[in-house]
């Protein structure tokens, strides 16, 4: 069976489960990738803060439901098959991202807009909780035994590549529209693409074949006849379900999470770095780390899972902070300001009438360029007092643009985040698809993956966020959750995981 | 090795329902100052969502716990033929 299918039959298999599971991820990133623009679209125009924190919830919601998806597609999969399961998903996710680019504003139907996004979300994310264990289960139950690890690590490749093609065409139709029209409506493109990339994954996973495990099972009469009851009533199962959840998904879940999007959240919000500048970085990082998730994925076929992936969790509980440190550091103007400035161009000053008052809003933007190639907006908000006068209002430093060696240090270091990322992401498919029988695998491994990732993973920019906008908290305060979440599953994985491999899956 | 995941099964039991503790001290805590001193950043609603979201997995983290003191996960399946 799997072990005689040839080579090219298993990267004909690899390639389109890949390709509508990436273009799934696709789906699901550009919403945080976008967070801050969407943010302004639905939410008040003085919301603030909030209306970011608010954009993440929603988009923390896809997240929180795809443990949800597991469990209905999970069972559908272990019922009808993979095939059919797994082409639904990518129907329900395609139609959802495409109705989200066709959302219209707050200012156009008020808090309606959320809402509907909300619902859309939660759609993308039902999906997306049946898509992924459809895909890696399916790839698994094709690959030899002593290959496994390889061949599933190139599913585990479309996550990041995924976001990889959210970022460059976001990055490409911005550049193409300008900044102005990307705000105002161009950034619906990316959403409405999702259409056309999706009508072409439907067409080669029609022409795929029933996995041959399950085609067995079929045939022999033995399929489950309830996979929730089996996977989660079963006590031998279920704590393996556990297992699999706090020992491994939970600490990969943060890792995977912190490393590419909190990153570039961080990188964008906190350290105020210029839009394409953040992105760039990421996506080089993404470029340079991604076919080690191969490498990591192929090691584990000759060492076993478990310490490579814990190793990631460490390394990444021991550097997050100094590197988030050295992205604030290398961000700080405000000293080199001082001395090294080439020239300032000041941009034209504009003001505000505030609403039922004499008193406006004065707003003045200066463009610096420092000596060492660095340049950023200086903007100030004033207010124009019709008794007091002109109050100053404080200055805010935004769109930085890194000198270029300082660009590639921060591209190192976004690499050596994403290293991680492979370490612990990597060799996970073959790890989870090797803990559960074929009848309930699709079922039993989904929801532990799901809930490490979607919920504890998806959680990091939403959290780190909002724990960093406590008071007396510091900018690096919402590092704590992605750290303290690893170690968790750091200490339980060492102790409790086997690195032995079940190396026949066939049962 | 055994003794020490069982001793840890205790820890896991307790740290679920002390996490759960803390979530909630902090949810009124955050909630109480909004509108003051952060803004509009800390609703109920989003405290609503981690509450929610946390307390089936502080269950499922005590059941691990409770699973590991019982000595479950002394002798792990080998294959799946055993589960």
């Amino acid at each position: 069976m799997s072990e005689t299918l040839p080579r090219n039959n298993i990267f004909k298999v690899i390639g389109a489960s890949s390709l509508g599971t990436l273009i799934e991820w696709y789906d699901f990133y550009i919403f945080g990738s976008l967070a801050v623009i969407i943010g302004h679209q639905l939410f008040p125009e003085d919301a603030g803060a909030s209306a970011l924190i608010n954009t993440l919830a929603i988009f923390a919601a896809g997240f929180i439901v795809r443990p949800f998806g597991a469990l209905v597609f999970g069972r559908l999969g272990d019922l009808i098959g993979r095939k059919y399961t797994f082409l639904l998903t990518l129907v329900l996710m395609g139609g959802s991202t495409f109705f989200i680019g066709l959302i219209p504003s707050y200012k156009s139907i008020g808090y309606a807009a959320p809402i509907l996004v909300l619902v859309l979300r939660l759609i993308q994310g039902l999906a997306l909780g049946g898509e992924y264990g459809g895909a890696a289960t399916y790839v698994a139950e094709h690959a030899p035994k002593n290959k496994r690890g390889f061949f599933t690590s190139w599913i585990q490749t479309t996550a990041t590549l995924g976001l990889f093609l959210s970022l460059g065409i976001i990055v490409i139709t911005k550049n193409i529209l300008g900044a102005e029209t990307f705000g105002d409506w161009g950034w619906r493109i990316p959403f409405l693409l999702s259409i056309v990339l999706v009508v072409v994954s439907i067409y080669i996973r029609m022409k795929m074949h029933e996995s041959p495990m399950f085609s067995k099972l079929k045939a022999e009469g033995n399929v489950s006849k309830n996979p929730l009851k089996e996977s989660f009533n079963n006590k031998a199962n279920f704590k393996m379900v556990l297992l699999a959840l706090f020992g491994a998904t939970m600490g990969q879940g943060v890792i995977w999470y912190t490393g590419q999007f909190y990153a570039q959240s961080f990188l964008e919000n906190t350290c105020k770095l210029d839009f394409n500048d953040s992105r760039y970085i990421l996506l080089w990082g993404i470029a340079f780390a991604t076919p080690f998730f191969v490498v990591f994925g192929a090691w584990s076929d000759k060492v076993g899972r478990k310490w490579i992936m814990l190793s990631g969790m460490l390394l990444g509980i021991l550097f997050y902070r100094p590197i988030y440190q050295v992205f604030l550091d290398d961000t700080d103007y405000t000293k080199i300001e001082q001395t090294a400035v080439l020239s300032s161009t000041p941009a034209p000053i504009s003001s505000v009438l505030i609403a039922d008052s004499p008193d406006s809003l004065r707003t003045t933007s200066v463009k610096v360029l420092l000596k060492n190639g660095a340049s950023f907006n200086k903007v100030q908000i004033d207010t124009v007092s019709a008794t007091k006068g002109i109050l100053p209002g404080k200055a805010l430093i935004k769109d930085k643009v890194l000198p270029t060696p300082v660009f590639w240090k921060f591209v190192g270091l976004i690499f050596f985040q994403i290293l991680l990322v492979t370490m612990v992401y990597g060799p996970i498919a073959a790890f989870l698809v090797e803990l559960f029988p074929t009848k309930i695998r699709y079922t039993s491994m989904s929801l532990p993956y799901h809930i490490g990732n979607g919920v504890f993973g998806g959680l990091v920019p939403f959290i780190a966020t909002l724990i960093a906008s406590f008071s007396g908290s510091t900018p690096l305060s919402g590092l704590w959750y992605p750290i303290g979440i690893a170690t968790l599953s750091l200490i339980i994985g060492a102790i409790y995981l086997s690195n032995k491999r079940d190396e026949s899956i066939n049962d | 090795m055994n003794t020490l995941k069982k001793f840890l099964g205790l820890v896991w039991m307790v740290l679920g329902p002390l996490t759960m503790t803390f979530l909630f001290l902090q949810a009124i805590e955050k909630v109480g100052l909004t509108h003051t001193d952060i803004e509009r950043t800390n609703t109920i609603l989003q405290w609503a969502i981690i509450l929610f979201i946390f307390l089936p997995i502080s269950l499922g983290l005590m059941i691990f716990g409770f699973y590991a003191w019982k000595g479950e996960y002394d002798r792990l399946p080998e294959n799946s033929e055993e589960l």
